[in-house]
């Protein structure tokens, strides 16, 4: 069994070092870094598709990217049922390569937002639903195309297959419009694909892992349910 | 572009001399060099220079790369100590935090670019600051930001503030570097000038430190990042002049920025440092390619020749006069050895980023550069970094504040109304939210304390080396600097009380400065009232960096900051990096649960109101009143007294906020971050009015929030205060009161949040 996490980094790819370190520090878990000019994976446990500007943003946020090379090895591998883990740009990345359902739109205030928010674990049958149970988690975002778009039989397709895992909500749970800090359809802000394998969300697990920093801890578990995931 | 082959000079003819006759005086004084300065020129060279060579003269004997007016003084800094590892003259300052962990910074202006245009004039002065200390082979780990504009009714001055804040955001949330912290004010004096000074924090090596010397005859001289194209042309020189106020179209000199490349350019340069491919590096700052290769030559002593027609362009026909002076941005310049080239070519290949050899490194002394076959610039390096004319400029006494009688104040209050006063005032000083919430803070994942709070930003070093020496939980706080107001009344106090602002923030941290970076704008030197301005704070400064042990280790001068004749006030902007030894026991400076207050103030020294917020929100002239004193044995007993609380473990002081801007009332109302807290405060006021003990404004003093969970507070070292007192002044508590109590001031709660909530709203 391989333990190591590969982590695929794009020019632009921003993230990266702050999850090695996390894997490390925390789990004590080794990365490889995987380049988006690579057509094999490697022999890794689960692939984390890290946040960033990949491309300067350019056309789309992670429009560019998901024509990598590595992007098609990556279909490969999460068709037979690989971890993936998008984060923010990450998850750009996966709607654009259709790993994901939907797409992401510039904030509806038009603003970049660095914030903290909480999270409300929705009702799924994914191995990350069954282990957040009924947690309502804080996590900063940092975004400026976090605006999650999908039409009505996607969100029906999302609901019925239970493959929302976070909404953005108050601290107590409620999903309000007024919790909503970039306009995304139904407070989206993480979803599985429809096997639970892929998984992809706007808030920032990593920065939310440290103990010593403002951001808190709830990162972690998260970071937990992917890695046992990956079964490491 | 050509492919680079060595060059014979012998084999190139020399370029035409520039034509003395007609419209002479205007070129010149579109280079703006006096014909004094030109007769220099002449003299030394011997000959009349090309166009090309009066290009880099004018650049290079530019305000903004010489130092003309200002370096007599730079020299009254002290620029060493005890943790000083590089001092000013490189790219960035380096100071030592812990182990062999250092930390390369410098504070940079970009004024004039980000008046003309302010989102990419604010853009690129982020990633010129970034590359001043990456270039170090420091990765950068904080971005700080220090704003300066017109009144908030001016019709300019929403446009300019909020394209230079989305300039900044968008650069630095690119990059991927955490913008923490920095100050924003509106002032009528910047009304037609603003300043954004932008500063770079970046982690290093202390044996790993970088420095652009171009050694070694015949290495090569390597181009590295984006084409060249014809933006930012003359930058350096726009830089060294005042506006009129129909320059504000100019818009053609503007860099624009490239955040995607910039890091990129990081991430490369860094390799191939460590790969230790490169022999000296710098970045292509002001006055471009001139500066950096004559720069670099001249530190090492040596020469460098470029062949211009190697550099990538962007746009064509461009002239060795333009090659020479764009300020394209995202470019570096390097010095490698000739072996090394396939691999360094290699690795930034796998970067993405454009590299080629333009030239080499000569023992001749001399800059020179070949264009199609004529030799357009041969000039001895020398004449260009050191025999600049150094002005003494004449300067003339201006006005200080005077006294002022508080019962003026008292019934001017009084007419306004208190209660109305004091929301104004926390109108103009409130919630900066909206705005750092455009920046990434906390990428990185070492942001402790981001800009949120107001109080100094601390960044946990998180490094492994120095964690196996013992020092697992070290970080940084890092506090920016600068009351104008101050400056105006009193230019000598003024900077030294920035100084000690500074000071007051790290001590609120637990945390001791290392060192000190200094950005000085002001108006037109060759304004005699300005250059005494700038003068006195330079000596007021200097004597505080030593009283305080901070010494200055990088730095910038911003002068010409004058429109239609009407200079800024006074702004030396600090950028201070203190250590916090512990990042576990630091205290906040905002409080969001029930705590008892305590007043850290000193014994004898006066509350003063001149160059305060209060005089400002009452419309006071500038020269009425006084700034603090400084009374130096209380403010160092102070700020040493609060390290050390601050140090303690939590509990002891859960907030602790130095009284800035507006006094103690605002100091408290800023500090309150829950709706749910009531504000009840009453302390003893001896002679004093209420207006003063309120309004009144120190040079050290602080508030101290503690649970009041113990009877009566007994702070450690508190006994032994000889110029500090110190007292409980009331609590913040959680109830459902609607008016906070200020020693029978009572405050409607919804009033006090609206007002601080709207601060950055224009209408």
């Amino acid at each position: 069994m391989n333990k190591k996490i590969g982590i695929i980094r794009f020019p632009g790819s921003n993230c990266d070092r702050d999850m090695i370190d996390v894997l490390h520090d925390i789990y004590q878990v080794s990365s490889a870094i995987i380049d988006y000019r690579s057509t094999s994976i490697g022999s890794v446990a689960g692939v984390i598709v890290p946040g960033g500007f990949s491309y300067g943003d350019y056309l789309r946020a992670g429009a560019l990217a998901s024509h990598a090379p590595i992007m098609l090895e990556l279909a490969q591998q999460a068709g037979k049922g690989l971890p993936v883990l998008g984060i923010c740009n990450g998850f750009q990345i996966l709607t654009e390569a259709r790993l994901l359902p939907g797409t992401l739109l510039k904030n509806k205030t038009r603003q970049f937002i660095c914030e903290t928010v909480y999270l409300k674990v929705e009702k799924g049958s994914s191995l990350y639903h069954k282990s957040l149970g009924q947690a309502c988690l804080n996590m900063p975002i940092a975004h400026g195309e976090g605006n999650y778009a999908i039409d009505d039989s996607g969100l029906k397709k999302l609901h019925d297959q239970g493959q929302i895992l976070f909404k953005y909500a108050s601290k107590s749970g409620v999903t309000s419009e007024e919790f909503n800090p970039n306009g995304s359809r139904a407070n989206i802000a993480g979803i599985t694909n429809k096997q639970g394998n892929v998984l992809g969300l706007m808030p920032h697990p990593e920065r939310a892992s440290y103990e010593r920093l403002n951001t808190g801890v709830d990162g972690r578990v998260l970071l937990s349910s992917f890695l046992s995931l990956c079964a490491i | 572009m050509t492919h680079y082959n060595l060059i014979d000079i012998k084999n190139l003819e020399a370029s035409d001399a520039i034509d003395e006759s007609q419209g002479f005086e205007a070129l010149l004084k579109k280079h703006k060099l006096s014909s004094d300065e030109y007769q220099i020129i002449k003299k030394n060279l011997g000959r009349t220079p090309s166009y090309s060579e009066l290009g880099v003269f004018s650049a290079m004997w530019s305000e903004h790369c010489s130092y003309k007016s200002s370096r007599p003084h730079l020299k009254k800094f002290p620029v060493t100590g005890e943790h000083v590892v590089v001092g000013p003259g490189e790219n960035a300052g380096v100071v030592r935090v812990a182990g062999d962990q250092c930390v390369a910074f410098k504070m940079e202006s970009h004024n004039h670019p980000s008046y003309i245009e302010p989102f990419h004039g604010a853009a690129t002065g982020v990633g010129g600051i970034l590359r001043d200390v990456f270039c170090m082979g420091a990765r950068p780990i904080a971005n700080l930001n220090c704003l300066r504009f017109g009144k908030k009714t001016h019709p300019r001055t929403p446009y300019l503030f909020k394209q230079a804040v989305k300039g900044i955001g968008d650069y630095g949330n690119c990059v991927g570097v955490p913008t923490v912290g920095g100050s924003i004010h509106f002032d009528a004096t910047y009304d037609a000038n603003c300043l954004v000074n932008a500063m770079s924090v970046g982690l290093i090596d202390a044996n790993k430190i970088f420095k652009g010397f171009a050694t070694g005859k015949g290495n090569y001289v390597v181009y590295l990042g984006s084409a060249t194209g014809r933006d930012g042309v003359h930058g350096a020189t726009m830089a060294s002049d005042s506006f009129a106020s129909q320059d504000q179209g100019e818009k053609s000199t503007i860099q624009v920025g490239d955040p995607f490349r910039e890091k990129l350019l990081i991430e490369a340069t860094l390799s191939v440092l460590e790969k230790g491919l490169v022999v000296g590096l710098q970045d292509m700052g002001a006055a471009g390619l001139t500066s950096s290769s004559v720069e670099m030559a001249g530190r090492a002593g040596n020469g460098i020749l470029i062949d211009l027609s190697c550099i990538p362009v962007r746009t064509q026909n461009m002239t060795p006069y333009e090659l020479l002076l764009s300020e394209s941005q995202e470019r570096m310049l390097m010095v490698i050895e000739p072996g090394k080239w396939p691999e360094l070519k290699a690795e930034l290949d796998q970067w993405e980023l454009e590299s080629c050899i333009i030239g080499i490194v000569t023992e001749t002394g001399r800059f020179q550069c070949s264009f199609a076959g004529k030799l357009e610039v041969d000039l001895p390096v020398n004449i260009l970094t050191d025999m600049a004319p150094i002005y003494e400029r004449p300067f003339k006494e201006g006005r200080v504040g005077e006294p002022l009688d508080t019962k003026g104040i008292v019934s001017n209050v009084k007419e306004r109304g208190v209660e109305a006063v004091i929301l104004n005032m926390l109108k103009d000083i409130g919630d900066k939210t909206p705005i750092f919430r455009q920046y990434d803070q906390h990428i990185g994942t070492k942001t402790v304390f981001g800009p949120d709070e107001g109080g100094a930003p601390v960044l946990w070093l998180r490094d492994h080396e120095i964690a196996n020496n013992g020092e697992e939980f070290a970080g940084i706080a890092i506090a920016t600097a600068c009351h104008e107001r101050y400056c105006k009344n009193n230019p000598r106090t003024g900077a030294a009380l920035a100084l000690i602002q500074a000071a007051r923030k790290i001590a609120s941290r637990g945390g001791f400065g290392l060192g000190a970076t200094d950005c000085l704008n002001f108006g037109n030197p060759q304004v005699p009232e300005v250059m005494w301005e700038f003068k006195e704070c330079v000596e007021g400064l200097a004597d505080a960096c030593t009283r305080l042990n901070i010494p200055i280790v990088s730095g910038n001068v911003s002068l010409y900051n004058e429109t239609d004749g009407v200079s800024i006030y006074p702004t030396p902007m600090l950028g201070v990096v203190g250590k916090v030894p512990d990042i576990r026991f630091v205290p906040a400076s905002t409080v969001t649960k029930p705590v008892d207050l305590y007043l850290v103030s000193p014994s004898k020294v006066k509350p003063q109101f001149g160059g305060g917020l209060l005089g400002s929100t009452l419309s006071l002239d500038i020269y009425s009143g006084i700034v603090p004193e400084v009374d130096w044995e209380q403010v160092l007993e102070g700020l040493n007294f609060i390290t050390t609380l601050a140090r303690q473990q939590p509990g002891e002081a859960l907030a602790v906020r130095d009284v800035g801007s507006g006094g103690l009332i605002i100091t408290l109302l800023e500090m309150m971050r829950s709706p749910d807290l009531t504000l009840d405060v009453k302390m003893s006021q001896g002679a004093l009015s209420w207006e003063s003990v309120y309004f009144g404004e120190y040079a050290a003093c602080f508030v101290i929030a503690t649970t009041s969970s113990g009877a009566t507070h007994k702070f450690l070292g508190a006994s032994a205060l000889k110029h500090n007192q110190i007292q409980k002044i009331g609590t913040m508590a959680e109830n459902n009161a609607q008016e906070h109590n200020i020693d029978g001031v009572r405050l409607n709660k919804k009033q006090v949040l609206t007002h601080f909530q709207n601060a950055l709203n224009f209408n």
